[in-house]
Formats: structure tokens, C-alpha cells, sequence
């Protein structure tokens, strides 16, 4: 249920312009990597090679290796349609299908495999991705109604169960919670706490108390200019980077002197 | 100052509203009111023995069968080509289609009628012959074919490719407003281009494509001219959209026969007039309440 991730020499292109330059990492399964840094410095872009979401936009390419488990996403082969299925994703700004009932949003992604499933199936199915997410008890008796009723933690959380129901093999959050209030938001992040037991879990946030609450591995990027590539300055575990960095620009970054 | 602009012009599209509404009611109670050996005096080719209604019933008919008809031929492609521009075409190739289809909008009715006639009839022929020949147990295709085509198929036809752009312009910018968050979403949980389209670009713009259609409606409901020059009329409750002489819209009528017309005869055609109006109506009001029925599921909040 959970994967590993390597990253090999990345460089990000959008058309001519190099985003990202030179990252290699290992992302371990069963545990929460964040990535930090300032805006603007390729998190978020990097984020989104690791399931090619990228590619939406025209133009951007990538050289370098991302294999999971050993197999490399960029292959020849590789559908980035399937990457997305072993890959979810849930994102900044909660995006339910508005047109559908909070059970259909569940099953969004299981119907899109085309698979045929029974009745019952189905329902256990949205039982268990919602008991996954901490929202079953919040609504159960409101299957049927739409998703987008909800308040802004709830449908948050509905994306994560979203995004399980397919059983991916890793989460990306792209800043799950930087539209969300205090106590939505320590609902998602103990909720990040459980989904680490089955998921490989990579989170970009620019909340750096999330960071250090949530994730066991912390990466750290940074750009040196506009117009520059970001990098990655150091990736260690979250405790070194927030005690003692190996980088300057990191312990300035994490004690708030700059960015 | 502003909102007197405002109230004014609020206003005076519900007095323009109302004026033709009693227009049409205040000269068309003499043919309501007549009976029918009245009507039959002044009103050439109608039937003895007949009512208003059992006059208008066919008129009614042969519009809204034109009007369906061109509909269901014309959504579909337009929903297609709106899709390619929006989600699939190359930028720059999708913006000439765009502009392609804005001018099919720009020619004139007549213009239509006289292709219609002289191209897509005869070339449509045979077509609805072999419709005709190997379809023809099924009821539209039923009946002797048209040997000039003039027929209902030539028009519904005519009538698709002329309520085309509204629709395809009006689905195009709905699609087009698809929030990027909900493609998103799809394209996360492993959509390919078509399921993108099918679980977020479709649901969200089914409203805006309904109003699309119901615009074409609109149109096809009341065109005139193509529909005259075209169609061979009848007055039958008749299906059978490959042969000529069976059925006639309204407007065409009015438009053939107005000219010739006095007395009694005029309020009649006024009258048929009224019906299309309500006709009309009836369909914006069924439309909007399809929109509304599903409004805790739409885009908008």
C-alpha cells in the first residue's frame, strides 16, 4: 500500500524555462516527507512531477528519473494516467465535484477505473474511504446530499477520501491546509497522522509548525533569485532541520529570518 | 440617477412584453371567438367542420416536430464542436473554428432557404431514399420521399445548421468556464481527457448547455424563411418527414399566407400567431425549470 519514492537528477521545464534544477531525493514509504520553502521557490511544481500533473500545462517537461518502487514514471511506456492512479493528490483549495453527492465524490475515482462493483460493495467502500478520512460520523446520514454543502474542512477531507478510494500507493497534499480554519486543520493533520500507517505521504506546506507537527523527513527549497531555478538545499529529518541544519539558508528560513 | 436607468430599463422590457401580448390577444379574439362556419367563410384551405384548435393542432405540430428535430441534430455537434474548441483543439486552430462557426451565425435565413433548395436537397436525396428504402418500417422515414426533397428532413437539416452557432457559442464559454480545480481533480484521480470531460466539464456546464439549447429552440421555433422556401406544406399530424405535403409550422404559414389575407382571415393568422407565442413561452419556462430543478447540485456555490 505504500511505495518509495526516487528522484534522480530532476530538472523541471516549463517550455525553455528551467523551474527546478538538480533535485534528487528519496522519499520513504510509510512516512511524511514535507517540502518547505518560500513561494515561488518549485515546491509545488516539484510536487506535482511526482504524479504528472504538471504536464497540464503546455510545455513542461522533465529530464531526470522519478521511479516508484523502481520503475521509472518518465518511461517511454509509462501512462501518466496511470501514474495518477497509484499517485492521488489532494490540493490546496478543497474541490469536490460540485455536481455530485457526497457518496459520488467518493466513488469518483473507482468509477472512472471503470470497474463494476456491487451495491454493497460500493457502499463499504465509502464507508471505509470516509472512516479513513474522520468524516463517516459527520456524514452518514447525509450520503446523498451534494459534496460541495459541506464546510471547508469537511470537504477537505472528503478530497482525502476521494483520493484513498482508489488506494493509491502515495498522497500528495499540496498545501491541504492553507485554506482551512485551526481546528480543520488539526483535524486534517491527525488525520495525516493515521494515513501514514498505509500511505506513502508528501506534503507542501507553507506552515512550518505543520511541518515540524506532521512530517517525520523535511525537504527544503529555495530559489536564489526571480527568474532562477529553485533548488533543493537539504532534505533531513524534520527534527535536524528545525534544531540543526547543515545550511545556513535553511536555519535562517525555519527561524523566520527571512522569507 | 443610475437606478432609474436601471428600474426604466427593467421596466420597459416588461411593458414591451406586455404590449405585444395583448396585441396578439386583442386581435386575435375575433378568430378565437368565430365559429367555424365563420372561419371557413374567410380562411382559405380550412377544413369545414373544424374548431380553431383543431385547425392550429396540426400548425403546432409541424412546429415543434421541425423544432425537435433540428434540435436533436444540432446539439449533439454543437456540444462536440464546442468540447474540440474548448478542451481539445490546439489554441491557435481552435480560435479560427471558433470564428468559423460565430459566422455561420451571420448568414441570412433566405440565404439558408436558398441553399437548401438548390444544394443540400438534392444532394440529401439520396439519403432519404435510402432511408426510405431500408428504414422505412420506422415512422419518420415512413411514406413516399419528396422527389425534390422538400420535405420535413431537408429542413430540420437547414434549421440544425442555423441554430449551430448560438449553441455551440453559448456551450464553448460554459465549458470553457469549467473551474480548473474540478479538471483537476478528475486528471488526480487518474481521468483520462474524455473522463475529465465527462466527470467535471459536463456536469458543470449542463445548465448553461440546456439554456444553450433552449436558445436554438427559440430560434427554430420561429424561423420563417427557410422553412417557406423549403418545405412542401400540408396540414397532417403526419411523422413522415421524408414526404412532402404533410405538415407546416406556423411561422412559415403566417409568412404564405399573410400577404393574401383580409378580415376575419388576419385575425386568424394573429391567432396561430399567439399560439406560437405561448409555444415559446412554455419553452423558456420548461427550460428554466429544468436549470433550477438541480440547483443544490450545480457549479455555482
Amino acid at each position: 500500500m505504500a511505495q518509495r519514492i526516487d528522484v534522480k537528477d530532476l530538472n523541471i521545464y516549463y517550455g525553455d524555462f528551467l523551474a527546478v534544477q538538480d533535485v534528487t531525493m528519496t522519499i520513504e514509504p510509510k512516512s511524511v516527507t514535507a517540502f518547505i520553502g518560500p513561494s515561488g521557490c518549485g515546491k509545488s511544481t516539484f510536487l506535482r512531477t511526482l504524479n504528472r500533473m504538471h504536464e497540464v500545462i503546455d510545455g513542461a517537461h522533465v529530464e531526470g528519473t522519478v521511479a516508484l518502487e523502481g520503475v521509472d514514471l518518465y518511461g517511454a511506456d509509462v501512462d501518466p494516467v496511470a501514474v495518477r492512479r497509484t499517485v492521488g493528490m489532494v490540493f490546496q483549495r478543497p474541490n469536490p465535484f460540485p455536481t455530485m453527492s457526497i457518496k459520488e465524490n467518493v466513488l469518483a475515482g473507482v468509477r472512472l477505473n471503470n470497474r463494476r462493483m456491487s451495491r454493497s460493495d460500493a457502499d463499504d467502500l465509502v464507508e471505509s474511504s470516509l472512516r479513513g478520512a474522520n468524516l463517516w460520523n459527520e456524514v452518514k446520514d447525509r450520503l446523498d446530499r451534494p459534496g460541495s454543502g459541506l464546510s471547508g474542512g469537511q470537504q477537505q477531507r472528503l478530497c482525502i477520501a476521494r483520493a484513498i478510494a482508489v488506494k493509491p500507493q502515495v498522497l500528495l497534499m499540496d498545501e491541504p491546509c492553507s485554506a482551512l480554519d485551526p481546528i480543520s486543520t488539526i483535524a486534517i493533520e491527525d488525520l495525516i497522522g493515521e494515513l501514514k500507517q498505509s500511505y506513502t505521504i508528501v506534503i507542501v506546506t507553507h506552515n512550518m509548525q505543520q511541518a515540524a507537527r506532521v512530517s517525520d523527513r523535511t525537504a527544503f527549497f529555495n530559489i536564489a533569485g526571480t527568474g532562477k531555478p529553485g533548488r533543493l538545499i537539504e532534505m533531513d529529518d524534520t527534527s535536524t532541520i528545525f534544531s540543526s541544519p547543515a545550511e545556513k539558508a535553511t536555519e535562517d528560513y525555519v527561524s523566520g529570518r527571512f522569507g | 440617477m443610475f437606478r432609474w436607468i436601471a428600474v426604466g430599463a427593467g421596466v420597459l422590457i416588461l411593458a414591451v412584453l406586455a404590449a405585444v401580448a395583448l396585441f396578439l390577444l386583442q386581435q386575435a379574439w375575433p378568430a378565437l371567438t368565430a365559429g367555424s362556419d365563420e372561419l371557413a367563410a374567410a380562411v382559405p384551405r380550412f377544413p369545414e367542420g373544424t374548431s380553431f384548435l383543431g385547425f392550429v393542432g396540426p400548425l403546432v405540430f409541424g412546429t415543434l416536430l421541425a423544432a425537435a428535430l433540428a434540435l436533436g441534430l444540432a446539439t449533439p455537434v454543437a456540444m462536440g464542436i464546442a468540447l474540440f474548441i474548448s478542451h481539445y483543439a490546439p489554441r491557435r486552430l481552435a480560435q479560427v473554428l471558433g470564428y468559423l462557426v460565430d459566422l455561420l451565425a451571420a448568414v441570412p435565413s433566405v440565404i439558408y432557404g436558398l441553399w437548401g433548395i438548390s444544394v443540400l436537397g438534392p444532394a440529401a436525396l439520396p439519403l432519404w431514399e435510402w432511408l426510405n428504402r431500408y428504414l422505412g418500417w420506422f415512422p419518420l422515414f415512413a411514406g413516399d420521399v419528396s422527389s425534390a426533397s422538400r420535405a420535413m428532413a431537408t429542413v430540420a437539416v437547414v434549421l440544425a445548421v442555423m441554430i449551430l452557432p448560438i449553441i455551440t457559442a453559448v456551450s464553448r464559454e460554459v465549458f470553457l468556464q469549467t473551474p480548473k480545480l474540478h479538471e483537476e481533480a478528475a486528471l488526480a484521480l487518474g481521468a483520462t481527457r474524455w473522463e475529465v470531460v465527462r466527470t467535471a466539464v459536463l456536469p458543470f456546464g449542463r445548465s448553461g448547455v440546456i439554456s444553450a439549447a433552449m436558445l436554438g429552440l427559440g430560434r427554430a421555433l420561429g424561423e420563417t424563411m427557410a422553412v417557406l422556401m423549403i418545405l412542401s406544406p400540408g396540414f397532417l399530424y403526419s411523422f413522415k418527414i421524408l414526404a412532402g405535403a404533410q405538415q407546416q409550422t406556423i411561422a412559415a404559414y403566417i409568412a404564405a399566407d399573410f400577404p393574401e389575407a383580409s378580415g376575419l382571415a388576419v385575425n386568424m393568422l394573429i391567432a396561430t400567431g399567439l399560439v406560437l407565442f405561448v409555444i415559446t413561452l412554455a419553452v423558456n419556462m420548461l427550460a428554466r425549470g429544468i436549470v433550477a430543478r438541480r440547483k443544490d447540485f450545480s457549479g455555482a456555490n
